[in-house]
């Protein structure tokens, strides 16, 4: 029922954008509490190395010092982790990457301490360093986390259908290698935490730059050794996180944590940029091989798959993100026979982890620049061979899942990508165009007029899409439920919170639409609480794209309870058949019989006087998913959207540089809540994606980063995209509120893998590894420098 | 040292030590935190404030340079309760989403106009070139600019 809303779908303000745009927003660092210490961090400059002892005698009794905290001030879990415990909160005996903190000196100001570190005397052993994931399951290779006994993190094995079998019966075969780079969230906020003791009984509260407040709180607990309630975390505004601000977060709020509770006294962490780049968990780099087997109709009969990712010094999220690759190997497409087997390993590189796409742009990246390239080998256009293999309703996925129960939207997504970008004529004209060639006459070597290369002649367009499909929510990966609170004040203004997190993308917003809407409110009389784990119900990380269908359906449900007690009310009072149907828009209460009975304010008022409880507690949880882990089938998500990207780019050839002209993206995101909101998730996702795909990239040298802050980590910046179309296809879907479904990850995951078929259809040569920066484009090479300098070597 | 200047539209003085930062007088003595610190190297634009009308980044500028000059910051750009045009246009075209760039980037795109009050998309996004987004993708930021372009030109 797309029709009859009154507020969504439509442009609301952001409901936080007032306090945001006038500065008065408070982000985690610009609390300050009377007596708070600040805290800095002892590192050593080693990617692997045995701590035999850390001597602090010089430094023990200097006046700036006002505690020295190490693993033997932790009570509780000296290691922690979203999933496996591998991660030191201090790094006492070994360190196995350049970001790993040993111990933490507390005083009055930074300034006065950080001096102090250089004389911390540190006796350590350095170990062989491990920086080729390639080289990480060798039997010889040196042990990141020797009590797990191999540099394993995960394996994930995918069969479907009968592997050889399928490219028997192939007419050819194509096989590739596709690499993806490591790259840095380059959220604008470096993180920043400050914990407060709060006396025996109350344990400790935690305010920060925190994504995952409940996540954060379960393991400041458990290194506290302290029970759930004891440890309270409230969200500070958060300055952006796209997937970042988690495991870190954790771990430096747990620090913040002990020190608060040996000092007595709040204690802040900041980091600088450098540091933030130097600690924080990042984008997997991937090596994707792939082998597809095709008939000359075009149709795919077999795909063999191995994925391996680099999930760097610590477990983190790598096994649910690989679970998402997995999931998705073989993109959209509809396909017999499936061998996949995804690996994460452990080196000693940056530690990687959760990153808006989870998982999904490094397999996007590859399969679809494998379907661009089997459409040129048997003359096809790229739409054609995607809408042969491309799922339809009915289709079964690589895990054996039947998509069913909601518009399966893909081919819509594609038809209408390619229609509002005329792309198989674009497509089609760029490939005629030949490579401009210089024809020097025998008789004389001066250069007819005609024979200069004009500047135009060195750009050169391409036009490329990418398709994908991509499962809402958590999906097998665990528990998927949310919890919204809701209560009702007597003169009609409303009070509203959930546990999902507020990062930036416009959450509260959403949720305050989805409200208004139900009780005909406007959204200005609801007023959005702080999230805080001490009033809010747990509702599970705020990741996977689920903020809108499963916080939006907790919203729903508690709005609806209070309304239906509010409709039964009303019936009632104004004596009105049991029949009669009850409506609230506009401020105001309306019944079918009689019109307008009341203002939302006066039947909150009669309500109120009969002693009715206004406030309730919604729930939302997702229906079960399962998965088999020895053959990777099962139905994976509940539900899936789809999404269609058009990049048109200009290639120099000269230069090698790509500016992108325009992307068109097509989503189905179901139905569309918060009008603004959605389409800043494709501008901004398209931007990142961008990044992603033609200039981002951190280099390390032995573990070492070597690009530390925004001179050398280069993110896209006002001029370096052009025209962004954002286009939603609004599919019916029996979950979500309204059956809206999910948009964040979808509008970043696409646009890579398009600007890259894109400079294919330039150039007429296929680029295999990201990102598409310069020498990349003109050497087919990466370009790097011999040490953490700066300056180019091969 | 004692620095005396224009804050906000207020007169100031305060004493502040030679290696002490814009951004810091500004966030530690003044509590003005809406100036945010991104990077520390000038490259992020989020510590964006305007100095005599023109858009620098306090993290490159020490607290003595600003002796004798007019200082503007995100808390100073509003009229009393009246949200500057700016403001009202980020509102309305979904111009912000984590915020955290916002201050600066309001105060990128106000040197901006009133220097040049018919600004071209280039010259916008010329302006707020220094001032890194990750959140928006630029595109609700640069209409917003536009649009108060506009707005300001049919007023004169």
């Amino acid at each position: 029922m797309n029709k009859g809303f009154s507020v969504v779908g439509k442009s609301v303000i952001r409901e936080d954008g007032i306090d945001k745009v006038t500065g008065k927003a408070k982000f985690a660092d610009d609390y300050k509490f009377d007596g708070m210490l600040h805290a800095v961090m002892l590192r050593i400059n080693e990617a692997h190395a045995r701590i035999n002892s850390v001597d602090f005698l010089e430094i023990e009794n200097n006046r700036n010092v006002f505690s020295i905290i190490s693993s033997a001030d932790i009570p509780g879990a000296k290691k922690v982790g979203m999933i496996k415990n591998d991660q030191p909160i201090f790094c006492d005996e070994k360190v196995v990457t350049p970001g790993d903190v040993i111990a933490m000196l507390v005083g009055e100001s930074e300034d006065g301490l950080r001096p102090l570190l250089s004389k911390i005397k540190i006796d350590y052993s350095p170990l062989p360093v491990l920086n080729d994931p390639k080289k990480s399951l060798d039997k010889d290779a040196v042990l990141i986390h020797p009590e797990a006994g191999s540099n394993l993190i995960i394996h994930h094995p995918l069969r479907k259908g009968d592997i050889q079998k399928g490219f028997d019966e192939s007419d050819e075969i194509l096989e590739q290698t596709y690499t993806t780079q490591l790259i840095e969230h380059a959220y604008i906020e470096p993180e920043a935490v400050i914990a407060i003791p709060q006396g025996i009984s109350q344990g400790v509260k935690i305010i920060g730059s925190i994504q995952n407040p409940f996540s954060c709180r379960r393991i400041v607990a458990a290194v506290l050794n302290l029970p759930l309630a004891k440890v309270r975390v409230q969200q500070a505004h958060l300055g952006g996180s796209f997937g970042g601000k988690d495991d870190t977060m954790a771990i430096l709020a747990a620090r913040a944590a002990v020190a608060a509770l040996k000092t007595g006294r709040p204690v802040k962490i900041r980091y600088s940029r450098e540091e933030s780049i130097l600690e924080s968990y990042k984008r997997h780099p991937y090596i994707l091989d792939y082998k597809a087997g095709y008939m000359k109709n075009g149709k795919i009969k077999a795909i063999k798959i191995e994925l391996l990712a680099d999930g760097g010094a610590y477990t983190s999220m790598s096994p649910f993100v690989t679970w998402r690759s997995v999931v998705q190997a073989t993109g959209p497409y509809e396909i017999e026979n499936v061998h996949t087997d995804v690996r994460a390993v452990y080196t000693n590189n940056p530690y990687t982890g959760a990153m808006r796409g989870f998982g999904s742009p490094q397999p996007i990246f590859a399969q679809e620049s494998l379907m661009d390239e089997i459409a040129l080998r048997l003359g096809m256009t790229p739409d054609e061979i995607r809408r042969i293999n491309g799922y339809k309703v009915g289709s079964v996925t690589a895990t054996g899942q039947t998509l069913k129960d909601h518009d399966v939207n893909l081919i819509t997504v594609l038809s209408t990508a390619c229609e509002n970008t005329d792309f198989a004529k674009k497509w089609k004209n760029n490939l005629k165009k030949k490579s401009v060639a210089l024809e020097l006459s025998k008789d004389s070597p001066i250069l007819k007029d005609d024979q200069f290369i004009r500047p135009d002649d060195n750009i050169k367009k391409g036009i490329g899409l990418a398709l994908s499909f991509r499962g809402c929510s958590l999906g097998a990966e665990g528990m998927d439920a949310s919890a919204a609170y809701i209560s009702i004040q007597n003169d009609g203004s409303v009070y509203l919170d959930c546990g999902l997190a507020e990062n930036g993308q416009g959450l509260r917003t959403t949720y305050t639409i989805i409200a208004s809407e139900v009780l005909g409110v406007s959204p200005d009389k609801i007023i959005y609480l702080e999230l805080d784990t001490g009033i809010t119900p747990d509702s599970g990380p705020t990741v996977a794209s689920r903020g809108t269908i499963m916080g939006g359906g907790a919203v729903k449900n508690a709005a609806e309870t209070v309304r239906d007690k509010l409709t039964a009310l009303v019936k009632e009072e104004f004596k009105l058949p049991a029949d009669d149907i009850i409506s609230f828009t506009d401020n105001h209460v309306h019944s079918e019989s009689e019109g307008t009975l009341a203002s939302f304010q006066d039947v909150c008022k009669i309500a109120s006087s009969q002693g009715m409880n206004l406030s309730a507690i919604g729930w939302y949880k997702g229906p079960n998913v399962h998965w088999d882990e020895e053959t990777g089938q099962g139905d994976a998500y509940f539900t899936y959207v789809y999404g269609c990207q058009v990049a048109e780019v200009s290639v120099n050839i000269s230069t090698g540089e790509v500016y992108i002209d325009k992307i068109t993206a097509v989503h189905d995101p179901g139905t569309v809540i918060n009008r603004l909101g959605a389409e800043g998730q494709v501008f901004g996702g398209v931007t990142q994606g961008a990044g992603y795909g033609i200039f981002e990239e951190v280099t390390t040298d032995k573990g070492f980063i070597r690009e530390l802050n925004f001179d050398t980590y280069t993110i896209p910046t006002s001029k370096d995209i052009s025209e962004i179309i954002p286009i939603f296809v609004e599919g019916k879907e029996s979950y979500g509120p309204w059956g809206a479904k999910s948009l964040g990850e979808p509008t970043l995951e696409l646009t890579a893998a398009a600007i890259s078929n894109a400079v294919c259809n330039a150039l007429g040569k296929r680029l295999f590894n990201l990102p598409l920066n310069l020498e990349e484009v003109l050497l087919n090479i990466k370009l790097r420098p011999a040490d953490t300098k700066r300056g180019s070597l091969v | 040292m004692e620095v005396r200047f224009k804050l906000n539209g207020k007169e100031v003085a305060t004493a502040t030590a030679s290696n002490i930062r814009l951004i810091d007088l500004l966030r530690d003595k003044f509590n003005l935190t809406g100036t945010k610190e991104g990077c520390g190297i000038g490259e992020c634009g989020a510590c964006t404030i305007l100095m005599d009308g023109r858009a620098v980044n306090s993290c490159l500028v020490l607290a003595a340079q600003a002796n004798g000059k007019e200082i503007i910051t995100i808390e100073g750009i509003a009229d009393g309760d009246i949200l500057h045009p700016l403001q009202r246009r980020f509102l309305s075209n979904g111009a912000i989403q984590c915020g955290y760039c916002t201050p600066g980037m309001v105060l990128s795109a106000s040197a901006l106009l009133s220097q040049n009050p018919d600004p071209s998309e280039e010259d916008i996004k010329e302006a707020i070139a220094g001032n890194l987004c990750r959140c928006t993708g630029y595109k609700q930021i640069i209409d917003a600019v536009k649009e108060t372009a506009k707005e300001l030109q049919l007023k004169q």
